[in-house]
């Protein structure tokens, strides 16, 4: 008795259920299907786009591998200080747009003009285009006449970098902020925890994770505006990929450029979506 | 008598709309009152206005013979000493159970954690939750995420506590160790007042049981008068539909 | 006598005529638009190459050089017109809108495997812009000792870049710019202290567009091992290239070159040499 029941309970985890095997199939048909598309346009890319009649020149001019070799390294090279000037603007921007996306929450009276600088401070910088603020910030306030090191471009081209995405952390920390219900602000003050400790051990935590995933999607800009700064004198890759191409008449090491970019998007993108997704599964 | 806490002539507006309309209550020290009645009766707005998550339009709160109703009194003294505990938990989601326990000790009385650890642990011990200190909100049932919001208010070791139907979001048969909670907390001497649909429970323990209507209590007594010879139509049509 | 002079001169006149006829067969079928030639500035022009940016007036070095390498190919004035291109419209591959590109494109042995060049119509001095404030604060001379620790900056489309790592190998790392105007922005900014330009536009620049510009010296064109050469620029393997170069070859052999160069350079005399 006792063996004839054990039996029928393990049947099923010895044999696939029915929906189980159709489910199989299914699977394995879809695999074959994409893994053919995939096939099939690939194909016709390498084989019609050489067809075009003017892929020779365009093979010349942008996909030259001697041009490559030789300015693969400078580029490379040039792309330290983008990485430099992320590195130490990147922080700078958190922290700006933190203090601004809490002056936009201040509630007391008193405290309203910090209210309003925060609201004035995101509309200007989020209006005006990046390049724009960086000409303005990056020759105008050195034009003041301040001596050296002050005049540096690196300083106000960075500047110029944090004053405007500093902005967009700030209105998206701000998302954040409102994203927390009402309730999680009323059992923080039920307890007794002022206004600034509910915000700091009980907002700000949960808004900050929320938003992690849209700040990450910043921070991809960001890496790519750093080129921008080259505007105003620093040679970084893409300046430097510029110099290349105009000493060479040769867009290759716009190529070169763009994959050392990708090498470092690329998978910041997938993380974020990762980030995204996983944030996604925890809220449902 | 003037009791433990004492309300006179209360009264909340939002907007047009008069949610309380004038509420005289007296709750002695360690007595149990449970406020019934329908959905938008004012029940759950009677309990944020005594814990001044709302504040009151009109009338007088006293707490031990002091008004804390006065309009712009500092209400986070008074929120240290009335706990209010919510229907939907509210629990701190990125903190654990004890974190969520300690936090207001630690920022409102600054004291550490080692020495809160004790009497914290002590709590969750109390409550059967002492191997849940470390769970997320997220890994926890209900019922336990209910307790630990009862626990996260008792450690700030208030005088009073409030209860807004903390059992009416769990499923049936998690609702029994939550009101096992209150009953140990009944016995223990702490003043109570709760806003409930659990009407066998506060037949069983209340010392009070008022019946809200339209913002105003129709109907107050020892449960064993009102459930059983309401003097109110309204009462009776309630009770008729609700037992 | 006068039947042998009036055929001399009908000879003489039967000769030029087949010689401009000649060079009309020879872009004849080879330029864009028959009967045309498109010839390509940049967007602005600048000053001195060519006058108030308006090319068609004929004013300015290179607008002058333009309509004499046109008449010597056969091209009446009103046979002539511009356009406008970036230095990568220039470049890229495909189809080009002009016949030839006219905008101080030096001739690099690099750039010519991607684009033809012309023989050259101009050799090019570099010259070092700066201002008086810089002068008279780091006491620069016209010596490259001296040199090496100011800022330096430099268009970045340009030949000037290597040419100043060649020839003055500045201690800090040069600042690059896009164009004429950012470069001299730096200069009024204090963000730079000297910068590397052709010697007519460094002229230009430190005459009218920077408050107290000064040219501290020139590198003579023959200075460096390849001297900095402008050259018409055209489409890889265009067939107009024997065309321009014989019209170029003879411009210069007949000293109209040098004529024009009078004309419209001739404040290019009398700077500095660096030492």
């Amino acid at each position: 008795m006792t063996e004839t029941h054990g039996t029928v309970s393990a049947a099923p985890a010895v044999r696939p259920t029915r929906r189980a095997t159709y489910e199989a199939r299914v699977r394995r048909r879809s695999t074959t299907v994409a893994a053919l598309s995939t096939a099939a346009v690939l194909l016709a890319v390498v084989v019609l786009v050489p067809m075009a009649p003017g892929w020779e020149a365009v093979k010349r001019s942008f996909f030259d591998a001697e041009v490559f070799a030789r300015t693969f390294p400078g580029l490379l090279n040039a792309f330290l200080l983008d990485i430099a000037i992320f590195a130490w603007c990147a922080p700078l921007i958190a922290l700006t747009g933190l203090a601004i996306a809490l002056c936009r929450d201040v509630r007391s009276p008193a405290l309203f003009p910090l209210r309003m600088f925060g609201a004035v401070y995101t509309d200007i910088f989020r209006g005006l285009p990046v390049i724009l603020v960086v000409y303005l910030i990056g020759f105008g306030i050195p034009g003041l006449g301040l001596p050296r090191p002050w005049n540096s471009p690196y300083i106000w081209g960075s500047l110029a970098l944090i004053l405007v995405y500093s902005a967009y952390v700030a209105e998206v920390i701000r998302s954040g902020i409102d994203s927390i219900h009402q309730s999680q602000r009323s059992a923080a003050a039920s307890l007794g925890l002022s206004e600034a400790d509910t915000m700091r051990y009980v907002v700000l935590p949960q808004a900050l994770r929320n938003v992690m995933p849209a700040n990450m999607n910043l921070l991809i800009a960001l890496q790519k505006d750093v080129a921008l700064l080259s505007f105003i004198g620093p040679v970084e890759i893409f300046r430097q990929a510029g110099v290349y191409k105009s000493l060479m008449a040769n867009f290759t090491p716009y190529v070169g450029a763009a994959l050392i970019f990708l090498a470092i998007t690329i998978p910041a993108t997938r993380y974020a979506d990762y980030l995204l997704n996983r944030q996604r599964r925890r809220q449902r | 008598m003037t009791g433990k806490l004492s309300l006179r002539g209360v009264r909340k507006s939002f907007g047009d709309t008069e949610v309380i309309r004038g509420i005289d209550l007296d709750v002695g020290e360690g007595e149990m009152v449970c406020l019934i009645g329908a959905s938008g009766s004012g029940k759950s707005t009677l309990l944020r206005c005594i814990n001044l998550l709302e504040p009151v339009d009109d009338g007088t709160i006293r707490l031990d013979g002091v008004d804390i109703a006065e309009p712009g009194l500092d209400p986070r003294p008074v929120r240290r000493r009335i706990g209010i505990v919510f229907q939907s938990y509210n629990l701190f989601p990125h903190m654990t159970a004890a974190e969520n326990a300690m936090l207001a000790p630690r920022r409102v009385h600054g004291r550490d954690r080692a020495a809160l650890m004790g009497p914290v642990t002590a709590l969750f011990r109390r409550f059967g939750l002492a191997d849940r200190m470390d769970h997320y909100p997220d890994q926890l049932s209900g019922g336990q995420q209910q307790r630990v919001a009862i626990i996260r208010a008792l450690a700030m070791e208030p005088e009073i506590m409030l209860f807004d139907e903390i059992t009416s979001a769990l499923d049936p048969e998690l609702v029994g160790e939550v009101l096992d909670v209150l009953r140990q907390l009944h016995r223990d001497g702490m003043t109570m007042i709760l806003a409930t649909h659990e009407m066998g429970f506060a037949r069983e323990l209340a010392d009070k049981v008022c019946f809200l209507d339209g913002g105003v209590i129709l109907e107050q007594g020892p449960p064993s008068s009102l459930f059983s010879a309401p003097s109110q139509q309204r009462t009776r049509a309630f009770l008729s539909r609700v037992l | 006598m006068k039947i042998v002079t009036s055929a001399i001169t009908i000879a003489c006149l039967a000769a030029t005529g087949a010689l401009a006829a000649d060079h009309g067969a020879c872009a004849a079928g080879k330029t864009l638009e028959e009967g045309m030639l498109t010839i390509a500035t940049g967007n602005p022009a600048f000053y001195p190459w060519v006058l108030n940016d308006a090319p068609e007036s004929g004013e300015g070095f290179e607008a002058a050089v333009a309509y004499a390498i046109a008449e010597a190919m056969g091209f009446a004035p009103e046979q002539v017109q511009w356009v406008r291109t970036s230095f990568d419209e220039a470049i890229q591959p495909g189809a080009k809108n002009f016949d030839f590109n006219m905008q101080q494109y030096s001739i690099t042995e690099d750039r010519d495997r991607m684009v033809d060049f012309s023989l050259p119509y101009y050799s090019s001095a570099m010259a070092v812009l700066t201002t008086e404030g810089v002068v008279e604060e780091t006491g620069a001379t016209p010596e490259i000792a001296g040199m090496k620790d100011l800022r330096w900056g430099a268009m970045a489309g340009t030949t000037a870049m290597p040419i100043l790592m060649d020839l003055i190998a500045p201690n800090s790392d040069p600042l690059l710019y896009g164009d004429n105007a950012d470069v001299t922005a730096a200069m009024q900014a204090g963000q730079i202290d000297a910068a590397l330009f052709d010697l007519p536009t460094a002229l230009y620049l430190s005459a009218v567009v920077v408050d107290g510009g000064k040219i501290l010296g020139q590198f003579p064109a023959d200075r460096t091992e390849s001297p900095d050469q402008f050259g018409l620029l055209m489409e890889e393997g265009s067939p107009l290239k024997e065309c321009v170069d014989a019209a170029m070859t003879e411009l210069t052999e007949s000293g109209t070159l040098a004529a024009i160069e009078a004309q419209w350079l001739q404040d290019a005399t009398g700077v500095p040499v660096i030492q």
